[in-house]
């Protein structure tokens, strides 16, 4: 065990538990907020994987822009915000078909994972990843990039539209 | 690159990781204690007093009974409030303050960890103080405490904006994310800031007034990043009482002070990175050793911090329309216009 692979265990411990915990809690508040270190140990795996840019796009994305949403969401209809989850159709058939359609899920990816010769390919060290990203994205997805950039504009637009309208 | 002077000390081991975080947190508290001094006895001289004068020698030691008395208080946990988010916004709201300070660059041979993005990281860790300000005001329980924390929101997103803008600009024009690379290009004498256009010829008088009006926005838009008056709505205490921390006290509540603090150093630290030359002495090559780095680095950042504690004690608060459009009529055209031309200089010179 080297630290490498202590801040992994760490960091992927974060984002299961927390996962978990946005999974199974009662509260939609809870569920909101245990998002917060689902992202932020994803982001943390990144840093591990040397990707330094998408780790903190990852932060700055979905921390300071989607999260808030949610929350603003879930607190603005705060009639639901105290409600308690529970689903409540589920029953003997159901929890039947859902337990053997995981065990098969689960079965299959243990026997591909078992069975497949996985290859580390060495992959070279880059000083800083931010400039490869900008060469791409002006070169070989300069499509990609234009289309996004132009459905950002729609959303914007179209925003603006509807909160004008009173 | 030059390497952190502590890893030539202690090697690569666990020594010099926990002194890595160790130092940033002690100048913090240092830190934190004299901006409360200032704040005490620079409001008591813009209002022609005294302030406090019998702790100590002219007062000198009155934030130490502050944060004295703050430990001493009891810790109230409101019935009706969310207890376990209730004590973890603090916590939270720390985090985002402190996590800036791993890539701060305090001279050119310590920074915590140099990042390839230490600009755009130092900008993005900032989400954290608002989802603990949402975490704080929602959990409370407490309609003040909810107003406050989404006034304080939505005022933090639409600010984030033209400061976004001011950062891209800094980035065009060092062509670098890094700070210490940025840091290293203004080198040479205080007209090499960027504030003055960054390094280049005569010519870059066309664009200094760019920079100049993209370091005003950088400035007022941290102003309203940290809360501060004239932009301390989600705090007014004529509307909503102290807004998202009403119900904190003792430690709990000085930890979202204390958050507040760190963020102004932060935010005036990465002002005077992009536009003041972060630790570079401002007569060339004259004073700049790494000792001489570090209190230049300081006492620019402390310089745009007291400016902050000055304007606070000068200005009356902004109404929330009024908030809003400064920074969506004003300060977001103002800083697209300055983008486009600092990109346009960048890529000339």
């Amino acid at each position: 065990m080297n630290w490498y692979n202590i801040v992994f265990y760490l960091f992927a411990l974060i984002v299961l538990v927390s996962a978990a915990g946005v999974v199974f809690s009662r509260k939609m508040m809870y569920a909101a907020f245990s998002l917060l270190f689902t992202f932020f140990g994803v982001a943390g795996l990144y840093v591990l994987l040397n990707a330094d840019f998408i780790a903190v796009t990852q932060i700055m994305v979905y921390i300071g822009g989607i999260l808030i949403l949610i929350i603003f969401g879930v607190m603005l209809t705060s009639k639901f915000t105290d409600l308690e989850i529970k689903s409540g159709t589920t029953g003997t058939v159901q929890y039947v078909l859902a337990g053997i359609s995981t065990i098969i899920v689960a079965a299959a990816l243990i026997i591909m994972y078992l069975n497949v010769d996985w290859v580390q390919n060495p992959v070279p060290e880059l000083e800083s990843t931010v400039k490869p990203i900008g060469i791409l994205l002006m070169t070989k997805y300069f499509l990609a990039f234009q289309v996004a950039a132009i459905l950002l504009l729609l959303a914007f637009i179209g925003a603006a539209k509807i909160a004008r309208r009173k | 690159m030059e390497q952190n002077f502590l890893y030539n000390w202690f090697g690569d081991g666990v020594i010099t990781y926990a002194l890595l975080v160790t130092i940033p947190l002690v100048f913090l508290l240092i830190y934190a204690l004299v901006a409360i001094l200032g704040e005490l006895k620079i409001a008591s001289w813009v209002q022609d007093r005294l302030g406090p004068m019998r702790t100590g020698w002219k007062g000198v030691l009155q934030p130490l009974a502050e944060v004295i008395k703050l430990l001493q208080k009891e810790d109230i946990v409101p019935d009706a409030a969310n207890k376990p988010l209730f004590n973890l916004a603090p916590y939270v709201m720390f985090t985002g303050a402190f996590g800036a300070f791993a890539a701060m660059p305090f001279a050119f041979n310590f920074v915590p960890a140099h990042l390839n993005v230490g600009l755009f990281y130092i900008f993005a860790i900032g989400a954290f103080s608002v989802i603990g300000i949402v975490m704080g005001g929602w959990a409370s329980n407490n309609k003040y405490s909810l107003l406050g924390a989404m006034r304080g929101v939505s005022q933090m997103v639409s600010y984030e904006i033209p400061i976004a803008l001011a950062i891209l600009a800094i980035a065009a024009l060092a062509g670098s994310l890094d700070l210490q690379e940025i840091i290293n290009q203004q080198g040479g004498g205080f007209w090499n800031w960027n504030i003055f256009g960054g390094y280049g010829s005569f010519w870059k008088i066309l664009v200094i007034p760019f920079t100049l009006s993209l370091f005003v926005i950088h400035f007022v838009g941290g102003l309203a990043e940290t809360n501060r008056i004239p932009f301390d709505i989600p705090e007014g205490e004529s509307e909503i009482v102290a807004g998202y921390h009403t119900e904190y006290s003792g430690m709990k509540f000085a930890m979202f002070f204390f958050a507040e603090y760190a963020n102004m150093f932060t935010v005036s630290a990465i002002i005077a990175i992009c536009f003041l030359g972060g630790w570079q002495s401002p007569f060339g090559d004259f004073l700049n050793q790494p000792a001489m780095q570090a209190f230049w680095f300081i006492s620019k950042a402390c310089f745009l911090v007291f400016v902050q504690i000055w304007l606070r004690w000068t200005l009356p608060r902004l109404r929330v329309d009024q908030l809003m459009y400064v920074s969506w009529k004003v300060m977001t055209p103002l800083a697209f216009v300055c983008f486009v031309a600092i990109a346009v200089w960048s890529m000339l010179r």
